[in-house]
């Protein structure tokens, strides 16, 4: 191989353009910016984060769909029975609780980004929706009771297994949801509230609602 | 030579406490350090297991001193029970696949290295990491725990097909409890996977440094990258199924147990499950767990290769393009695992042509591995030693892989010891040598100081001549219809076998012995081996621009800026014969792709 070096160039090395960038990753650094800028200006790793752990509890939720499916498929003894009417109830509150979540997303931008607020602290929104999200898990176990009213407990029926653990599982990562959301609450609280922490955990918040709607659909046609 | 002793230091000092120093550590570095003790470990315990089995199989009334130490119930009288021996294989093949081969070459070398061959100072989220390394070693107590129990481990394979996993005691000792403990420890070892995966794949979208673009990432990284997105696949998958057993068995459901099961005169109160569904669900997971172990060694085997050959490879994109390849057939052809499940035949086919397509990326990697070492500068060095060696193993695991991806074959070899023989070699331990590789050529950067080269040499050899000793004879015992999974030999036509079972059984014990030299060399090197430089290789990435072994927040302060593709080797009119990715010198080299 054919290779020479030539002496320090003074600035430009091959390949790079103009010393900028941040890996060459959604170059955002002016050039000639210093390396330590670069981390600053590089996307915060919560917000790809917060997509890479989306995609697992896709791939989770898939394994269980294609479960249902292969169980269903040669079952003789899968009873078919009806989703319990709060289920329609907690839907709508979830989703309530995404609105409430994006109008406090936009207070908190307005006030980090020094716009004025009238009104009360614009936690109130995330207070909301925290009620909003517990609300639901509420509403999730009085679905539960409902079933085991009717005699459907976990190991009645493969239809009631499933649906136990769709729900359970689904409520566990919305526990997660909640827990976020209350450090969200704290750090605004105290004026250390990074933006993308507000923004990842409204993403995953959503797409909790996303996933349950999902659910719902899955289960009122296979169960 | 580069040498930044003398300036280097941390600019934010770590930790001084020895709890968050050295046990709940927040330091990549420390993590990784900690998941390579978890994987020696493991190791250790698994190689254990394995000569207590070659023992029996070779000698079946032998008794074997102190065994009913382990288990009073599983050897009496120090001779195992069939039943303690399929114990044994399961905790043996467990422990191997999950707390070894994903633990040492993924998350161990990948914790440490990673950040630094991007240019980080750590990873994003460190919490996620030290809780990443302890998830794992709760599921290695909770695993090993199993032992301890009354009737000890589960004996269904580390397969754990049901419904004899998913029935409970009924089905034999360690069917109860102890395989609630298998599927619990592996739902946690998930759970911690995926914690790491998360950090891994932020890392290297995330953190890279100044002028660290994709194509100039050393191949360690990629292949930690693309290792990392096939565990957050896998894992994800592998947890719910987990969770389904753990209610078959606890909760009385029915997913995985069929109706009208009669088990020891006994009807199972389970009605309609699937046994064909934990199969599906575990080798979606269960295939690309074989390539989650390879393909690091496979980056570790590349990146020394070419510090030892002192060239680059024939191409990096065609190497990286491979095992993202292999990474996607990966989830396509897991059901060559059930070719003689029942499944309908016409599913074989549909496996067994992506099973042979994905042989295509891997031959391609072996072919660059080979190719490039014509006409090379060789150093012969104990890394490069166990690289070749990999590359041996890799060659023989695979090529036994070409009848195995026919079904017409399979159902003639399925449950024989060829796929015993093929499955040590091209993942078992070929991924080994990648580890041991990984250890001798990124021990001084860890630990700072030199391994005996000598002592690596012998311990290469020995290894190298005892595995083959071990694992070729498993392709004639299958061939010979020697069926695995047996705990003793009684049939005519498999007694004539047995000499064959007792010369494994020699060389398994004088193979696991060698590893003595191994970790003496590990156990002296660390306190009083040579100190080493900081680029004793003289190689190009970031983890030799810095100290042995790194500050704190791995840079001293200043993170490196990235100025070429990481193996500019084999440079002309220069003192040394390469360039590091750090220097800012302009070059012009007619062999560079990116």
């Amino acid at each position: 191989m054919a290779t020479t070096i030539h002496p320090p160039a003074s600035r430009v090395a091959r390949g790079l353009k103009n010393a900028s960038g941040n890996g060459g990753w959604r170059n955002l650094v002016p050039a000639g910016g210093d390396p330590r800028a670069a981390q600053e200006y590089a996307p915060p790793p919560a917000s790809t984060g917060i997509w890479v752990f989306v995609a697992a509890v896709c791939m989770t939720f898939a394994a269980l769909t294609s479960a249902l499916v292969v169980r269903k498929g040669g079952a003789l003894d899968w009873r078919h029975f009806t989703l319990p009417y709060i289920l329609y109830l907690n839907t709508a509150v979830l989703l309530a609780s995404s609105v409430t979540l994006e109008v406090a997303r936009r207070q908190v931008a307005a006030f980090m980004g020094g716009l004025e607020i009238t009104g009360a602290n614009p936690s109130r929104w995330l207070y909301a929706t925290l009620s909003l999200g517990f609300l639901f898990l509420a509403g999730q176990y009085l679905a539960w009771r409902q079933l085991s009213a009717q005699g459907l407990y976990l190991a009645t029926n493969p239809s009631s297994s499933f649906f136990y653990v769709f729900t359970a599982l689904h409520a566990v990562h919305l526990l997660g949801g909640l827990y976020a959301m209350t450090r969200v609450i704290r750090k605004l609280n105290q004026h250390v509230l990074r933006r993308v922490t507000l923004d990842a955990t409204a993403h995953y918040w959503h797409f909790m609602d996303v996933l349950w709607i999902y659910l719902l659909a899955l289960l009122w046609m296979k169960l | 030579m580069h040498d930044m002793s003398a300036q280097a230091h941390a600019a934010h000092a770590g930790p001084t406490g020895f709890i968050r120093k050295h046990v709940f550590s927040l330091d990549h570095k420390v993590i990784g350090k900690q998941y390579y003790g978890l994987a020696l470990l493991a190791a250790i315990i698994g190689m254990f297991l394995s000569w207590v089995m070659r023992i029996h199989l070779g000698w079946t009334n032998f008794a074997i001193p102190g065994l009913h130490l382990l288990s009073k119930n599983g050897a009496p009288g120090d001779v195992m029970t069939p039943e303690y021996y399929l114990q044994l294989m399961t905790m043996h093949g467990t422990i191997m696949v999950f707390f070894v081969l994903t633990t040492a070459p993924f998350a161990a070398f990948g914790n440490f290295f990673l950040p630094i061959q991007v240019g980080a100072e750590d990873m994003p989220f460190p919490r996620f990491n030290m809780m990443s390394f302890w998830v794992t070693f709760v599921s290695f107590i909770v695993m090993v725990a199993a032992f301890f129990v009354p009737d000890g481990p589960s004996l269904a394979g580390w397969t754990q097909y049901a419904p004899l996993s998913a029935i409970g005691s009924a089905a034999g000792p360690g069917q109860g409890l102890g395989e609630v403990l298998w599927a619990s420890s592996i739902a946690i070892f998930c759970i911690g996977q995926l914690l790491g995966s998360l950090n891994f794949i932020t890392t290297t979208l995330d953190m890279r440094t100044k002028g660290m673009s994709l194509w100039r990432m050393p191949l360690t990284t990629w292949a930690w990258f693309i290792t990392s997105i096939m565990g957050l696949t896998a894992f994800a998958v592998l947890m719910p199924a987990c969770i389904l057993l753990i209610l078959d068995h606890v909760a009385g459901t029915s997913f995985f147990v069929p109706s009208n099961l009669v088990l020891n005169d006994q009807v199972q109160p389970h009605s309609g499950g699937s046994t064909l569904l934990w199969q599906h669900l575990f080798w979606f997971f269960g295939h690309p767990e074989v390539y989650i172990a390879i393909v690091p060694a496979m980056g570790i085997v590349s990146h020394i290769l070419m510090a030892t050959l002192r060239r680059p490879l024939l191409s990096h994109r065609v190497l990286v393009y491979s095992m993202g390849g292999i990474a996607v057939l990966s989830y396509m052809v897991y059901g060559h695992h059930m070719f003689v499940s029942g499944m309908n035949p016409i599913s074989s086919i549909a496996f067994s042509f992506p099973t042979l397509i994905i042989t295509i990326p891997a031959t391609i990697i072996v072919l660059i591995w080979l190719a490039s070492l014509y006409g090379s500068k060789m150093r012969l060095n104990t890394p490069c030693l166990f690289s070749l060696g990999m590359i041996s193993m890799f060659i023989t695991g695979g090529v036994s892989g070409f009848f195995l991806a026919q079904p017409s074959l399979d159902i003639m070899l399925h449950a024989t010891y060829f796929v015993v023989g093929h499955f040590h070699f091209v993942m078992a331990v070929s991924a080994m040598f990648g580890i041991f590789a990984g250890t001798y050529f990124w021990f001084p950067k860890m630990f700072g100081r030199m391994m005996n080269d000598t002592l690596g040499k012998i311990h290469f050899w020995l290894s190298f001549v005892g595995a083959y000793c071990i694992f070729m004879p498993f392709h004639y015992l299958g061939l010979a219809s020697n069926v695995r999974r047996y705990q003793a030999f009684t049939d005519d036509y498999l007694q004539p076998l047995i000499p064959v079972h007792r010369f494994i059984t020699i060389a398994a014990i004088c193979t696991g012995a060698v590893q003595l030299i191994f970790i003496y060399n590990l156990v002296h090197s660390r306190f009083w081996g040579k100190p080493a430089p900081d680029n004793p290789w003289e190689a190009t990435s970031l983890e030799w621009s810095t100290t042995s072994p790194p500050p704190f927040d791995n840079f001293g302060g200043t993170l490196p800026v990235v100025y070429h593709d990481p193996y500019q080797y084999g440079i002309e009119d220069s003192t040394s014969d390469y360039v590091m990715q750090t220097d800012p010198r302009n070059i012009q080299s007619q062999g560079d792709e990116a």
